[in-house]
């Protein structure tokens, strides 16, 4: 359902200010979403004067930074710092990005963090994703085959068919894309969303996969697919680069060329 | 599908108020905002044909409407929303057949649909002044 604003438990509201320590010359102001599951109160948007003459270079630095120096109580999910987990994905600057990525200079002004956006909150900067998760099983990521493997025991791909999962595979499952999607944040219930597609077509684009009928089958409804308007925010935000839009379209695509 | 347990009753995360939307989303909107507008233009052009049809008593009010102020007003944001839906659905051809996906090429697409819908609706209007 299009529903525009916050429901009434989710607005935030002003929190406190955390001032950056005596001495600091060189400071940064970041204001980050907080919510604490235990108090009951709405979420609220905390500021913290950072000194980034002793920061590093990135959003999650400065981050980890405040939890380390200014406030233990900031709740976040950040596993390698270099972009390939996908755990700090994040709603900063007004974009979804790996906070491990994003540089702080290129924010300007104060830096605004905010969970993913039109999910559950479960603390702070830390989404619930069961959702997304269980639609992510709902596609069956896994290869399936009938035949038999053969005698020396690996399913081999040209080259050709394997750089079809070129642009697919890449994908560390950060939801960036599918948080930034209008279409998903008003019928995620039912519609898959980018990343999720993405990952459909990493399956229906295998040569080694054996049912590409089944999986295109299993996406032709009104919603789980069709849902998607080319909007165009899932390209446009993915940190990785990649190109959730195109895959969307190659699926769409293959399900009038199989119709004939 | 199964569903998350909600043990809590969690709020939800700002969207709308917090994400600063592409000029692709933007577009993206407006080309629904003027399909609906175009649908609802519709009428004035059903209102123009059924007075033609009716005799000249009728049509000479629907001109005499479509002559005032507003009715000027009307007609040029249906000239708008027509150029820049059909601007916008000749891109939305090229997407479904797989073209125009990467970035820059859908930079340079919301620069050519803009352009093109004020020298579309610049030439109408002069065509139909000068007229």
């Amino acid at each position: 359902m299009v529903e525009f604003s916050l429901p009434k438990n989710s607005k935030p509201t002003k929190g406190q200010h955390h001032a950056a320590p005596a001495g600091a010359k060189n400071t940064k102001r970041f204001d980050v979403y907080r919510y604490d599951p235990d108090s009951g109160a709405n979420p609220r948007i905390d500021s913290y004067d950072v000194d980034m003459d002793t920061c590093g270079p990135m959003v999650l630095d400065a981050l980890l930074k405040i939890k380390d120096e200014m406030d233990q109580t900031l709740a976040l999910r950040r596993s390698c710092r270099e972009g390939i987990c996908g755990s700090c994905s994040m709603n900063i600057d007004g974009g979804n990005t790996l906070a491990c990525l994003k540089p702080i200079e290129d924010c300007k002004g104060a830096v605004k963090v905010y969970p993913l956006p039109h999910m559950p909150v479960v603390k702070d900067l830390v989404p619930d994703l069961t959702h997304v998760y269980a639609q992510y099983a709902s596609i069956e990521p896994w290869m399936k085959a009938d035949t038999p493997p053969p005698a020396s025991g690996e399913r081999l791909q040209s080259p050709e068919e394997r750089a079809k999962l070129d642009g697919l595979w890449e994908c560390i499952l950060c939801f960036c894309c599918t948080t930034s999607c209008p279409s998903y944040w008003w019928n995620g219930d039912r519609y898959l969303g980018p990343a999720i597609l993405l990952q459909a077509a990493r399956w229906i684009n295998d040569s080694r996969d054996e049912a590409t009928g089944e999986r295109l089958d299993q996406l032709e409804d009104p919603f789980k697919l069709y849902r998607c308007h080319t909007i165009m925010n899932c390209t446009n935000t993915c940190p990785k680069g990649l190109n959730p839009a195109k895959a969307i379209a190659d699926i769409k695509i293959k399900m009038v060329e199989r119709a004939g | 599908m199964t569903q998350a347990a909600k043990p809590v009753s969690r709020p939800l995360s700002p969207h709308l108020q917090v994400y600063r939307l592409p000029l692709a989303a933007w577009l993206s909107i407006t080309h629904r905002i003027t399909g609906v507008g175009l649908t609802i233009g519709t009428v004035l052009l059903t209102y123009w044909i059924v007075s033609a049809a009716y005799g000249p008593d009728a049509y000479a009010r629907f001109a005499g409407f479509i002559g005032s102020p507003i009715g000027y007003l009307l007609l040029f944001g249906f000239s708008v929303a027509l150029f820049y839906h059909l601007c916008n659905g000749i891109r939305h051809l090229f997407w479904d057949i797989g073209m125009n996906y990467e970035i820059a090429e859908t930079k340079r697409a919301n620069i050519i649909v803009l352009l093109g819908t004020v020298v579309l609706t610049a030439g109408a209007w002069l065509l139909a002044l000068a007229m």
